[in-house]
């Protein structure tokens, strides 16, 4: 089993006082609250953090667990002989426990023999972000998701086991959108009902695309004389390469939109596609370019900054 | 590598359920849900409809809501308070991303 500093965790000297345990806590959830939170590791840290305080708010669990003395966090123990007992885990294996699965455990708590563990108590819910491509997203398409989820023995305790789902995408799902896997998160106690599992959907930012809501925008180089003469270029889009006809005369900054080409509703519209124009030249010209773009200056009248002269004058 | 095929649900804005299912799945009493809706932390598909519908995105809503009152001791008070300012902060956030989005990143 790996030892897990809650006093380090919670930022505590191991004197503290039940009114700083929780006093550290608060401070620490309005830091790290996966709800509030803006930090990444957000969820991460406040799982730890509530792992830390469910043990240290009870002086029974907190008192077990100052048994165990000052480790170094992430070392391999061996628990007490007398924990089996302690935890009412008979002949449990602790290797593969964690150490928050064990305290959850405490004074048996998935016993049966005493009328207050016979009070149904719900399994816990369980959450994994799953990341989708927008391809994986236009096409529908299963991914697999793995989670480490609890199962118990015949004692009671919790083993961590990794478990994979299959699951499909929706087409028309939005970032941030959940999908429920009901009754796939942990067993309940006592007949509870079985937790489930929360997959979240966060998109992948994509090389071409940027997502709009249902709309894609995609940049779309042209060279000077492209968008002066017209040009039918092939266009990338997310089912497959379309070609575009370039009108002549087209600007930088302009939107070329091409209808049914983003992604689906819910409703079963679909979004456009939005390819907009970047006017781009080249760093370097060979003699022969130069000449030309010379001649090419001799021979135009085109001034893309003559209001700059009628305004100086009006 | 076992992998279990699994029909998932999608907590979406089309697909609803009742009033009960969000009790069952937050573990909120109906008061304190009623309390949400009053707040108009969430929105009934149809307010007049009896028995009404709710978005099945809600649930997560009311699963956070529960998380908020249990990790933040909140009373039913402070915490429609919380969740009208965790929308806010969420509806400010996702429109100063739209134009991000929108706008040509050239180099």
């Amino acid at each position: 089993m790996e030892f897990k500093d809650y006093y380090q965790i919670m930022g505590l000297e191991r004197s503290a006082t039940a009114d700083d345990i929780k006093q550290a806590y608060r401070k620490l959830a309005h830091k790290y609250h996966p709800d509030i939170s803006k930090d990444p590791k957000g969820k991460e840290k406040f799982q730890e953090i509530g792992e830390a305080y469910a043990v240290l708010k009870n002086a029974e669990k907190r008192q077990a667990y100052d048994d165990l003395g000052k480790r170094p966090s992430g070392e391999k123990f061996t628990p007490p002989s007398d924990w089996q007992q302690h935890f009412n885990a008979g002949e449990s294996d602790f290797n593969d426990v964690d150490l928050s699965d064990l305290f959850a455990n405490f004074g048996g708590g998935r016993r049966t023999h005493q009328p207050r563990q016979a009070v149904p108590q719900a399994g816990q819910d369980y959450e994994i972000t799953a990341p989708v491509s927008l391809e994986q997203l236009i096409s529908g398409a299963e991914i697999d998701v793995r989670a480490e989820l609890p199962e118990y023995d015949q004692n009671g305790l919790a083993h961590r086991v990794a478990r994979t789902f299959r699951v499909t995408i929706p087409k028309a799902a939005v970032d941030g959108q959940r999908l429920r896997l009901v009754a796939k998160g942990g067993p309940g106690i006592n007949g509870g009902r079985t937790g489930d599992l929360f997959v979240a959907l966060a998109f992948q930012s994509h090389p071409l695309y940027r997502l709009n809501g249902r709309d894609l925008y995609m940049d779309l180089p042209l060279t000077p004389w492209e968008a002066v003469l017209g040009k039918t270029i092939q266009l990338p889009t997310l089912a497959g390469v379309v070609e575009l006809t370039i009108k002549p005369g087209t600007i930088d900054g302009q939107k070329l939109r091409l209808a049914k080409r983003g992604l689906l509703s819910a409703n079963g519209d679909i979004g456009a596609l939005y390819a907009v124009v970047q006017i781009q030249v080249p760093k370097t010209v060979t003699p022969r370019e130069q000449e030309l773009f010379e001649q090419l200056a001799s021979a135009s009248d085109f001034n893309p900054r003559q209001h700059f002269v009628s305004g100086a004058h009006s | 590598m076992n992998r279990e095929i699994d029909q998932s649900i999608w907590l979406n804005d089309v697909d609803v359920c009742q009033i009960d299912h969000l009790i069952e799945v937050s573990g909120l009493s109906l008061e304190e849900i009623e309390d949400l809706i009053n707040h108009e932390i969430i929105v009934p598909q149809d307010r007049n409809a009896n028995p009404r519908f709710f978005y099945l995105h809600y649930v997560m809503t009311v699963k956070m809501a529960r998380r908020l009152r249990d990790d933040f001791q909140l009373d039913r008070n402070g915490l429609s308070l919380a969740l009208t300012l965790l929308q806010r902060v969420q509806a400010l956030e996702e429109e100063l991303k739209r134009p991000t989005l929108a706008a040509s990143t050239a180099n």
